[in-house]
Order: structure tokens, then C-alpha cells, then sequence
């Protein structure tokens, strides 16, 4: 007979999952809250070209997105493979631009107008003629800050 | 006595943290954290009349064409972007106080062109050269008055220097050559 009697019952239990569902509600709701939902559809493809010398764009409110590349695949039927601007959800000319620019500027409080940004996210094989003329309509309509979104990459030595 | 034993079980939540995963993944897949980085630009306002008659001192333009076949033509030469950054820093440092360069880093100007039927890709890559030998220049120019990295001076020190070195890019009307077929 053994001094030493098996311990029983003392084993330990195993830890508790019951609070991971919790735990991982949390992250959900944090990345839910964090990152943003893409609200427009992009019709346009934009590869943006990469550069070294960036500005984080801070205020998203203070920031209007002009989207210029070539139709998807879903649209060549309807507007052809040339180059196009979107604006919101929509296909656009440079026509459009102060009108595009003005809506938004009335969602802007007052005071911030000053710092309205536009971000310019174009393709990289688009070629400048495009560009110039959404810039020269953007000059016209007195929107001066521009900023054209691009990849970030190791200033070249 | 079957009946009763089911009730008094409890739901079984282990699958629940199965479940919030698959949330948690298919929102990580869905979403994108926007990095809305680019490159910063300020446009001149726009004028109907054409612009002033400058005389400007030749060795004090630096002017870049870049033409519809994505090449480069700086000051007449053709040249590789990739040395477009240091040329320009050369040109507007002039350290060697050479006749064809500027006079001062206050004097340069830099003049850029495009065709219409430029890459925007190349042109932003352009444009990104001439801002980054500028940003050099002026991390070098803090290094030796402040013993501090550009970025880590203040912002009057920042304007100090800007107003030594200013950032001065003039962009000419594109001309009318190879646009979009």
C-alpha cells in the first residue's frame, strides 16, 4: 500500500475560452471603427505610380477624390477604353469639376474651407493631357491644393 | 428524464469565437486602411491673360521638358531621371559658383514641361526628382544650422530655411503633342 495516494480531481481545468469571443468582438469592432468601407465603386482603373517625397493626407472630410483611368472591364461596353474621369460614382467631364467641387464644399464647416485638398488618384499610363485639363478646370474653379496620391518608395540615391 | 438532462445543458459557446473570426477576417479581406499618401502640390491660381514678360536671368532656369516618349530634356541635353535629382541639386547649390548655374539657391527656378501625350507616371516621377533634391537640400541646409534632420526642426526653423532655399516650380502650359488615341 502506497504512502502516496494519485491526487484526484486536482488536475488543472482547462483555461477558460469563454472570454474569447469577447476578445475577438473587440478587434472587430475596432477594425469595424478603424479602417473604412470603400463607399464608391471605382469604374476606372488606377495603378498610381510610386514616389518618394509624400504628404499624409490628415482630415479625411477636407479631402475630394478624383478618380482618372481607363474604364473597367464592366464599362468599356457602354464608354469605350478612353481615359476617363470619375467623380463620386459617376463618369465625369472637366465640365463637371466645379460643381463636383462646390457640393463638397458645402459639407465643409466653415473656417476649414481654406484647407480642402484634392486628391488626385491617376493611373499611371494615363497620359498628361487628361491630367492638365482636370488641373487647369481645378485652377479655374480656385481649388489650388492638390495632391497626387502615389505609393510610397525609398528616395533613389 | 431525457428531457430534463438536455435542458439543464448549456449552449455551447466555444464556436462563437469561430464565428467572430470569420467576422474579423472577412472584414480585415473587405476593407482597405485608405494610406492616402501623395505627392503635395500647390497650383498657381488661374489668369485669363497670358502670363508677364519675366526677364529672367538665363543660368538661373533650370528647365525640364519631358515629351510625349517619356524622355527627358533638361536645359537642351538629353538625360537619365535617374540623375535628374542630383543634377538639379547641383544646379541649385552651384557649389563651385560655376557661370551656367544659379546664382543663389534664391534665384533658381525651376521650369517644367510636358507634352500632352506624356506618361503621368513619368511626369510624377519627374516631379518627385525635382522635390526630392529640394527636401535634400533643405535636410542638408538644417543638418548644418541645426545639427537636426528637415523634419525635425520646428516650423519657423522649416520656414527659415525655406525662405534660404525656396521651392520654386514653374509649370508651363503643356504642348499639344501625341495626346490619347
Amino acid at each position: 500500500m502506497s504512502k502516496f495516494k494519485k491526487k484526484q480531481g486536482n488536475t488543472t481545468p482547462g483555461i477558460s475560452t469563454a472570454s474569447l469571443p469577447d476578445i475577438v468582438f473587440m478587434l472587430l469592432f475596432f477594425f469595424m471603427v478603424v479602417t473604412k468601407m470603400r463607399d464608391t465603386e471605382l469604374m476606372v482603373t488606377v495603378n498610381t505610380p510610386q514616389a518618394s517625397e509624400m504628404t499624409k493626407l490628415e482630415k479625411k472630410t477636407l479631402v475630394n477624390f478624383i478618380f482618372i483611368g481607363r474604364p473597367t472591364e464592366k464599362y468599356t461596353k457602354q464608354v469605350g477604353t478612353k481615359p476617363r474621369i470619375q467623380l463620386g460614382d459617376k463618369f465625369s467631364t472637366t465640365d463637371d469639376i466645379p460643381l463636383f467641387l462646390a457640393k463638397h464644399r458645402e459639407s465643409v464647416p466653415e473656417g476649414q474651407k481654406q484647407s480642402i485638398i484634392s486628391s488626385l488618384k491617376v493611373d499611371k499610363d494615363v497620359t498628361m493631357g487628361i491630367v492638365g485639363d482636370v488641373k487647369t478646370s481645378l485652377r479655374k474653379a480656385g481649388q489650388l491644393k492638390l495632391n497626387y496620391s502615389a505609393k510610397q518608395r525609398e528616395r533613389t540615391k | 428524464m431525457a428531457k430534463k438532462n438536455r435542458m439543464a445543458n448549456e449552449i455551447n459557446a466555444g464556436s462563437m469565437a469561430d464565428i467572430a473570426f470569420l467576422l474579423l477576417i472577412f472584414f480585415l479581406v473587405t476593407t482597405t486602411i485608405a494610406e492616402d499618401k501623395g505627392v503635395l502640390v500647390k497650383l498657381p491660381p488661374f489668369s485669363n491673360d497670358p502670363p508677364p514678360e519675366l526677364k529672367l536671368n538665363t543660368r538661373n532656369v533650370y528647365s525640364v521638358l519631358v515629351n510625349a516618349q517619356n524622355q527627358l530634356l533638361v536645359r537642351g541635353e538629353q538625360m537619365d531621371i535617374a540623375k535628374l535629382k542630383s543634377n538639379t541639386k547641383i544646379f541649385i547649390a552651384n557649389p563651385q559658383k560655376l557661370e551656367n548655374m544659379a546664382v543663389s539657391p534664391k534665384d533658381a527656378i525651376i521650369s517644367l514641361k510636358n507634352d500632352r501625350g506624356t506618361k503621368y507616371g513619368t511626369y510624377l516621377e519627374v516631379y518627385n526628382e525635382l522635390k526630392a533634391a529640394y527636401n535634400e537640400l533643405w535636410d542638408e541646409a538644417s543638418m548644418v544650422k541645426f545639427g537636426k534632420g528637415f523634419e525635425e526642426i520646428s516650423a519657423d526653423k522649416q520656414k527659415e530655411i525655406k525662405e534660404e532655399i525656396p521651392l520654386i516650380l514653374s509649370e508651363a502650359e503643356p504642348t499639344k503633342f501625341g495626346d490619347e488615341k
